[in-house]
């Protein structure tokens, strides 16, 4: 309980906590504002007039809609990939007690938790020592792998949630293995899965280090833009792409949230 | 006839942790059997084992004379009420009931009639549609069991299954069970470490300690002629008074109700303190040097704190015990 | 009941059933079963081809022909430490660790607040303002810098609107920390980094600080502290662990970025960059792999220390 006194946070720190979120959002908006600017040439401040002409322009071009396929495709893949190693992982971890089993955390958290750039070279060179082409499955490894990691996080958790004897009072009732998979252990987690594999889209979505190791002459939607960003060819069509970006990537994590928000009541069980 | 449950030297050990150490145990087909005694008894692991959810590290189980090494838990006809009730949180309250019937195959509109006739059973006709959360803990015990008895099981297991209630409730639950278990005949096997419970309830009760049954009997066998001193001390709060002091070479021991205040004669004793109980007034008393219950009826006066007085009690209320654990 | 039901049911017909009984009676098999697929990935591939990586740390390059030598040696690690490549090393390092810094300080305000006066609603909308821009796209924030810094951007012409462009201009000056304009010196590449990171900062802060109950504070206050000595001898060494579990992001994201130094920041490499270069158009695997082994360790030891710290609670 918070009584009305400490309630009243100081100024000062009303300030700064305010100046901080400000900090964090202001960039992002910007991004909205310049998508809509005439100005081609520069990033001109503020815009000299206001267009939507670039939506269309961004619209018919056959390379925005190519790279963003194939992050959409890879993205897909990485995300089913890691949902299913993830959650195969978090069951073991949290219904066995077994050697190697805290190393076997580290193992999953290691891929994000090692700089991209090691994980990216290191992985371009495995292909090339195995004399494996480029292809839309390299990238696919790259990305399932730090993605096993939130699907893991997520799927620990609940499984941490859901009690050892509703697993034995549905075997206690006749119920098999598979279908006390099925019926008990399956609905208790899916949203956690869901949310966990919202979160591993969009972190395959929007990885940029690792790929342009494992990507070869293909362009996912992020590393367009990082060839945009290094070569500015059509400065208003990015900025659109930008903008789109960051709007696709706002409703999985707001999905997520209430995902796993309301989890609390799903997960939880009666005592 | 055969027994409902036989345990023939069954162990079960968890690495260096002896759980259950060579027990034999017979169960009786009809019988509301209660397993008794302290936490970390093993009283537990063996309903876990009669369940299936623990296989013996050695020894022989069988149930209704079947030996069950090997078979999973979902193909003994035997279920069980958890002490936690383990209702499922996604499920409705008339899916909860009716799993076992889905999980075998029974259709939709035959396992919500058969279901629902178990809730009316436990007195919960109409709760079908609501989510465990919506339910007191009364009710979703009585859930658990409709779940269970749906299945129609041979052996009914119970895991403390009134722990979480309040005094009120689990004495109108005792009653419950009492009377559904003589309706349906089934064999009810009910783990606990409240041996008031256990007494007023089980036709049978086996007192456990250490992974050892110490003693199995009537309710009747196990507070009047308890075998040891720990049944003695663990059912019943008995005096256990040591060979010196009676003079008859073996441990005994002396129910607090059968001491009596005397005028004449009898032992001396002073009175520690006094504490009342309503009905009763409990009495510690110190006789040279040992230490003494008494429970005195409330229309007595109680003596003071402090003051010797004499004591006496009739020679067959000491009840000797063979073994000295 | 007329029919007394068997005590043990059949099986389930088929191999389901089967293959249920089975793994019911091995329950380590189904543990294998289950940890088989996730190892071979992350154990075999992933650690394999990390480990494939060190070991071509240890083979050196032909000056002459360009070629790989697999003999093992250390003379790659020696190159690592002439002058130009020791500059990058500290370069980067001394980067990692102002980022850092700075990025504890921002988000003590922020993670603060949150954890301990908003409420309710305001709770969820710092939670989704910290999260937002912690998922949201790297290259599009990076991107958004970019907007920012550019000479006809809005930090231009804020500064002019103000009339401090003489003061910009005079920081520009300054030797190491300035530039030709704010997009091609350390200061842009500064800030950006800490824009990027800062969230994964704040998250684990704010766990930290939600766990000191507020009696505390007041318990301090009760006995005479200042909100100063409060906030010193009480709130930041509690907030300690989650201001190291979120360093372990801030120092390691940007000891292995190449990207940002390559689009806002002067011409001098970091790390990250030079192990892109020297596995691209040099060819020089050896190379590459030897100064990944620098952020490896570096990171191997802030991860021991942290752990000794008890950091990872406030993950």
């Amino acid at each position: 309980m918070r009584s009305d006194r400490q309630n009243r946070a100081p100024m000062g720190l009303k300030i700064a906590a305010a100046a901080g979120l400000l900090f964090l959002h202001l960039p992002i908006l910007l991004i909205f504002v310049y998508a809509f600017t005439t100005e081609e040439k520069s990033y001109q401040w503020p815009p000299p007039g206001y267009t939507i002409k670039w939506l269309g322009v961004t619209w018919n071009r056959p390379d925005v809609w190519e790279s963003l396929a194939l992050s959409v495709k890879v993205a897909a893949i990485s995300t089913l990939i890691a949902i299913v190693l993830g959650t195969l992982c978090a069951a073991a971890v949290s219904r066995w007690r077994f050697f190697g089993r805290e190393a076997i955390s580290l193992l999953v958290i290691l891929p994000i938790a090692l700089p991209g750039i090691i994980t990216g070279i290191a992985l371009r060179s495995a292909f090339n020592l195995a004399d494996i082409p480029f292809s839309t499955w390299t990238i696919v490894l790259g990305h399932a792998t730090f993605c096993i990691v939130v699907v893991y996080n997520n799927a620990v958790a609940r499984f941490r949630r859901l009690s050892t004897s509703l697993i034995e009072a549905s075997m206690d009732l006749g119920a098999d293995g598979f279908q006390t998979f099925r019926y008990i252990v399956l609905p208790n987690l899916a949203t956690a899965l869901l949310a966990g594999g919202m979160l591993a889209f969009a972190l395959s979505f929007d990885e940029v280090i690792v790929t342009t190791f494992t990507a070869g002459h293909q362009a996912t939607l992020p590393i367009w833009m990082l060839e945009e960003l290094v070569r500015p060819r059509q400065r208003p069509v990015t900025n659109v792409v930008a903008m789109v970006v960051v709007l696709v990537t706002f409703l999985p994590i707001l999905a997520a949230y209430y995902l796993t928000r309301d989890g609390d009541q799903i997960g939880g069980h009666g005592k | 006839m055969t027994n409902a449950v036989s345990f023939t030297a069954v162990s079960r050990h968890f690495g260096s942790v002896r759980a259950v150490d060579d027990v034999d145990l017979e169960i009786g087909e009809g019988e509301f059997f209660a397993m008794l005694g302290p936490s970390g008894s093993g009283k537990t692991t063996c309903l876990r084992l009669i369940a299936g959810f623990e296989q013996p590290t050695s020894g022989q189980i069988r149930i209704f004379g079947e030996a069950v090494e090997g078979i999973p838990p979902y193909r003994r006809n035997v279920n069980t009420v958890f002490q936690d009730y383990a209702l499922f949180p996604h499920l409705r309250i008339i899916d909860n009931v009716a799993y076992g019937l889905m999980v075998r195959g029974v259709g939709r509109a035959e396992r919500h009639r058969l279901a629902e006739e178990a809730l009316a059973l436990v007195e919960l006709p109409g709760y079908g549609d609501r989510r465990t959360g919506q339910l007191s803990g009364g009710q979703r015990q009585r859930v658990a069991l409709a779940r269970a008895l749906v299945n129609k099981p041979r052996v009914l297991l119970l895991d403390e299954p009134l722990g979480a209630l309040d005094q009120k409730l689990r004495e109108q639950m005792q009653e419950e069970l009492k009377s559904l278990q003589k309706a349906l005949g089934i064999t009810f096997v009910f783990v606990t470490h409240d041996q008031g419970e256990a007494l007023s309830m089980a036709d049978r009760i086996a007192v456990f300690n250490q992974g050892r049954i110490m003693q199995v009997g009537s309710p009747e066998d196990i507070y009047r002629r308890p075998n040891s001193r720990f049944v003695a001390d663990f059912v019943g709060a008995s005096n256990v008074l040591p060979p010196d002091f009676t003079g008859t070479g073996k441990w005994s021991s002396l129910r607090p109700e059968a001491i009596r205040l005397t005028s004449s004669g009898g032992k001396p004793a002073r009175v520690a303190w006094h504490s009342f109980l309503g009905g009763q007034t409990r009495v510690v008393l110190d006789s040279q040097g040992q230490r003494l219950n008494m429970l005195l009826p409330s229309t007595e006066p109680a003596p003071q704190d402090g003051a010797t007085v004499r004591i006496r009690w009739n020679d067959q209320d000491i009840h000797l015990m063979d073994d000295d654990r | 009941m007329t029919v007394q039901a068997a005590i043990v049911s059949p099986k389930r017909v088929g191999p389901a059933g089967e293959l249920s009984d089975s793994l019911w009676r091995n329950p380590r098999f189904l543990l294998l079963l289950l940890l088989t697929p996730p190892l071979l990935w992350l154990g075999v591939i992933y650690l394999g081809s990390l480990f494939a990586l060190l070991a071509q740390s240890f083979f050196s390059i032909d000056e002459f022909s360009g070629l790989i030598n697999r003999e093992p040696t250390l003379k790659t690690y020696r190159e690592l430490f002439v002058p130009a490549n020791l500059d990058i090393l500290i370069r980067t390092v001394s980067m990692a660790a102002m980022v850092t810094i700075a990025a504890a300080a921002v988000a003590f305000p922020v993670a603060y607040f949150a954890a301990r006066y908003a409420t309710g609603r305001w709770k969820a909308v710092f939670y989704l303002g910290i999260m937002l821009p912690l998922w949201s796209s790297y290259l599009v924030k990076v991107y958004a810098w970019k907007l920012i810094l550019a000479k006809e951007g809005i930090l231009n012409w804020l500064v002019g609107k103000l009339h401090l462009t003489w003061l910009l201009d005079a920081y520009l000056q300054a030797p190491l920390i300035g530039g030709n304009s704010l997009s091609v010196s350390y200061t842009g590449t500064f800030l950006v980094f800490l824009y990027v990171w800062l969230p994964f900062m704040i998250l684990p802060v704010q766990a930290s600080l939600e766990r000191v109950p507020a009696s505390l504070i007041e318990a301090s206050g009760d006995l005479g502290a200042a909100p100063g000595q409060t906030l010193r001898h009480v709130l930041l060494p509690l907030a300690l662990p989650g201001i190291v579990a979120g360093s372990i992001f801030t120092f390691s994201l940007t000891l292995g970025d190449y990207i940002i130094p390559q689009i806002i920041g002067s011409s001098r490499l970091f790390i990250g960059q030079a192990v892109y270069a020297h596995q691209g158009t040099a060819g020089n695997i050896p190379l590459a792999a030897a100064f990944t082994v620098v952020p490896v360790l570096i990171m191997g030891i802030y991860l021991y220390a942290a752990k000794r710290l008890g950091a990872f609670d406030a993950l």
